[in-house]
């Protein structure tokens, strides 16, 4: 190809603002946490959907009389439908009957609702098994690596995995976006995306390493630059493909899933992002390091 | 260079066959499948054995059968209902529509007690009934009554005589149903349970009864509900995304990659067709989760293809002709594939392994994606683009959306 794009002479640049992004990330989650949906909090969340957009003033009104004082209410779906509120109580079936036709009464119109009464242990369990089960997958993924590769594409790919995750948690805890259940879903296929993009660039640059056999700096970076260049068609086509499937969601996917669909595109865009930005590039600082150790020991 | 008739006769036919099976099929087949509650509607329940009793496998177990029993007097078909180790048990029921109902006849005890007139000591317990004998009755006013039959006969009738004139009432749980005044010793065994408000609730106590009772006391920790029009809602607005998803990847890829990208397409189709047929057969629910797994995997069985095609673009830029190029660029980019689909499915394991709940079942629909992504995306992929080549008809490096100016002489 007539173009080259210089990937690693710009390492520095990317390295500052990815590790800027997850700095924001961190400090978000640290002052603000995550804004927890109803899976990780005590209490009940009831989705009111009616067939028309919600008056919520007239709905807060409702749900006081029924003796749930400063009702934490809110209006979401995608024609303001559906009136979402949350209580630390724990509501019983009769209460959610007893809601359903008063609303039904009010607006003089059938309204259908969904209703979740949790013990946050069970949501917290899930998380802190999902992140155990995804460490010990992560010590799989080196060991198996390293076999097939080598140790540094194994951490190198790690340290990236971890990132995305990272990314997208820092992002719904910067925006303050409602974290349920699914969202756990979403970060493991974020992984599994991560860890299946960055495998194939990496192939490509051990390819182009055992066959040059770089001994030189300048060798080196463009060896890798060369072999980012080769995949990015493939890097960038693959994600378009799969961002289609979860835009389409996030258009068209019911209030359900928005923001599972917004974690899963954040995540892939950032799976394909690091694999080019962050895991190449602490291949090539690493194996330059160790390439330059030899060097000095052999001489 | 002679077209070969043959080669393409097969091709032809093998996708006239793929299309023709998903399309007569794959409407049966998503039917069969088990939709989650939050695609179908329908409630959930996770009860926990309330503490200070005995608990182990065995015993969650036979109170899972006995739930199940219950759940037959509600007349709904297939409940769920796994055992949670130590201490829990899921119950879900899709596509019930009274669930305060439901709820009340699964996790009551339902254990049936005959007492002394204080109410406080127990004189027969629900195990004396006999099994299945509870049915509905009326008295000499034509109300609702439950006849119950006891197994041991002379037991009851010393009890009986010995509270002649007081009255004996019978508890469900720590409810008084009612309570009869003895006016004189009964024989026979029989007796019946008064102040029934319905012919309804009269039916639902005597199945009760006889569904038996819960060998453990049970709490309710967590519970989901989704009304049945609003979780078919779900499951409308997510096809509709998946349809407009498949048919903007299939634009893309045939615009892409064009003769390749048709195959890769007919690939994807039978993908999601194998993958649903493996839900199916390993009686899998399809929840978010797993819809969550089957898009990565459309996206690992595309990103194969990708990878394949783009490996023989490379070949034949560097001036390699369509056949050389297809054989090197298939046994090159194989490896490739391979590590990228074997690193995912070691990590899937690892979550099969040591996940619970909706981790386990994203990891399984995963693996199943994966495996079936080689059968198609590398396997059945090769097959198609070989026999395309091998008939000559495919002989021109545009239809790999490769320019003539972008070859090298090299």
């Amino acid at each position: 190809m007539t173009y080259s794009i210089d990937f690693v002479g710009k390492r520095k640049l990317f390295f500052g603002i990815s590790i800027l992004l997850i700095i924001a990330g961190v400090v978000s989650l640290f002052v603000q946490q995550l804004n927890l949906g109803i899976d990780f909090v005590s209490g009940t969340r009831l989705d009111i959907s009616m067939d028309r957009a919600v008056n919520i003033d007239e709905s807060k009104n409702i749900l006081t009389k029924l003796g749930y004082q400063n009702p934490n209410a809110r209006v979401g779906g995608k024609k303001s439908d559906i009136l979402i509120f949350r209580t630390s109580k724990t509501i019983t079936p009769a209460k959610v009957a007893e809601i359903t036709s008063a609303f039904n009464k009010a607006f003089k119109t059938k309204v259908s609702v969904q209703s979740q009464v949790v013990d946050p242990i069970i949501g917290r369990e899930l998380a802190r098994n999902a992140i155990i089960a995804t460490l010990l997958a992560c010590v799989a993924i080196v060991i198996y690596v390293s076999i097939r590769f080598e140790h540094r594409f194994a951490i190198a790919a790690v340290i990236t995995l971890f990132y995305d995750a990272l990314f997208t948690i820092g992002i719904f805890s910067i925006f303050q976006i409602e974290v349920d259940v699914v969202f756990i879903a979403a970060i493991l296929t974020i992984i599994g995306y991560s860890i299946n993009d960055t495998i194939v660039i990496f192939d490509r640059i051990r390819e182009n390493y055992n066959r040059q056999q770089p001994k030189k700096w300048d060798d080196l970076a463009s060896m890798v630059n060369e072999s980012i260049q080769q995949t990015l068609v493939r890097s960038i086509n693959t994600v378009v493909t799969v961002l289609l499937a979860a835009l389409a969601l996030v258009l068209l996917g019911g209030e359900s899933i928005r923001n599972f669909s917004l974690a899963l595109i954040l995540g892939l865009v950032s799976g394909a992002y690091s694999s080019i930005f962050i895991a190449s590039q602490i291949w090539v600082v690493w194996t330059w390091k160790s390439i330059q150790k030899k060097v000095s020991s052999s001489a | 260079m002679r077209v070969k008739r043959g080669k393409i006769v097969i091709f032809v036919l093998l996708t006239v066959i793929i299309l023709g099976t998903v399309l007569s099929t794959t409407e049966t087949i998503w039917g069969r499948i088990t939709k989650g509650l939050d695609l179908q509607g329908g409630f959930e329940v996770l009860y926990q054995a309330a503490p200070h009793q005995k608990v182990n496998t065995d015993i969650l177990s036979q109170t899972a059968s006995a739930i199940r029993n219950r759940i037959d007097i509600l007349g709904v078909t297939e409940p769920d209902i796994t055992i949670e180790p130590p201490n829990r048990i899921r119950v879900q029921i899709a596509g019930v529509k009274d669930q305060k109902r439901a709820r009340d006849i699964i996790g009551k005890p339902a254990q049936l007690t005959f007492r002394d007139p204080t109410g406080k000591k127990v004189l027969l317990k629900g195990t004396d009934l006999k099994p299945g004998s509870a049915k509905v009755g009326y008295d000499q006013n034509n109300q609702p009554l439950v006849e119950i039959q006891l197994t041991d006969a002379k037991k009851f009738e010393a009890i009986t005589r010995k509270y002649i004139g007081q009255p004996m009432p019978i508890y469900l749980d720590e409810n008084e149903l009612s309570a009869p005044t003895i006016v004189q010793a009964i024989p026979g065994g029989r007796a019946t349970i008064s102040g029934q408000e319905t012919v309804e609730k009269a039916q639902d106590l005597a199945s009760l009864l006889n569904a038996g009772a819960l060998p453990i006391k049970l709490t309710e920790v967590q519970s989901y509900a989704v009304d049945a029009s609003l979780g078919e809602e779900a499951l409308k607005d997510s096809l509709k995304a998946g349809a407009y998803a498949i048919l903007a990847i299939f634009i893309f890829v045939i615009g892409y990659y064009r003769l390749p990208g048709l195959v890769a397409v007919i690939t994807l189709i039978a993908y999601g067709y194998l993958v649903l047929l493996v839900f199916d057969a390993l009686n899998m629910t399809l929840t978010l989760p797993g819809l969550a797994a089957f898009i990565l995997g459309i996206g690992i069985a595309v990103d194969a293809n990708i990878i394949m095609n783009e490996r023989i673009r490379e070949e034949l830029r560097h001036g390699k002709s369509v056949r050389a190029s297809v054989k090197t660029g298939s046994k090159r980019s194989f490896l490739t594939i391979i590590d990228s689909h074997v690193t995912t499915i070691v990590a899937s394991l690892l979550l099969f392994y040591f996940g619970t709940a909706a981790v386990k079942g994203f990891s399984v629909s995963l693996m199943a994606g994966i495996i079936v992504s080689l059968l198609t995306a590398v396997a059945l992929s090769r097959i198609m683009v070989n026999l395309l080549v091998q008939s000559n008809l495919m002989n021109k490096p545009s239809w790999f959306n490769v320019k003539e100016d972008e070859i090298s002489d090299l």
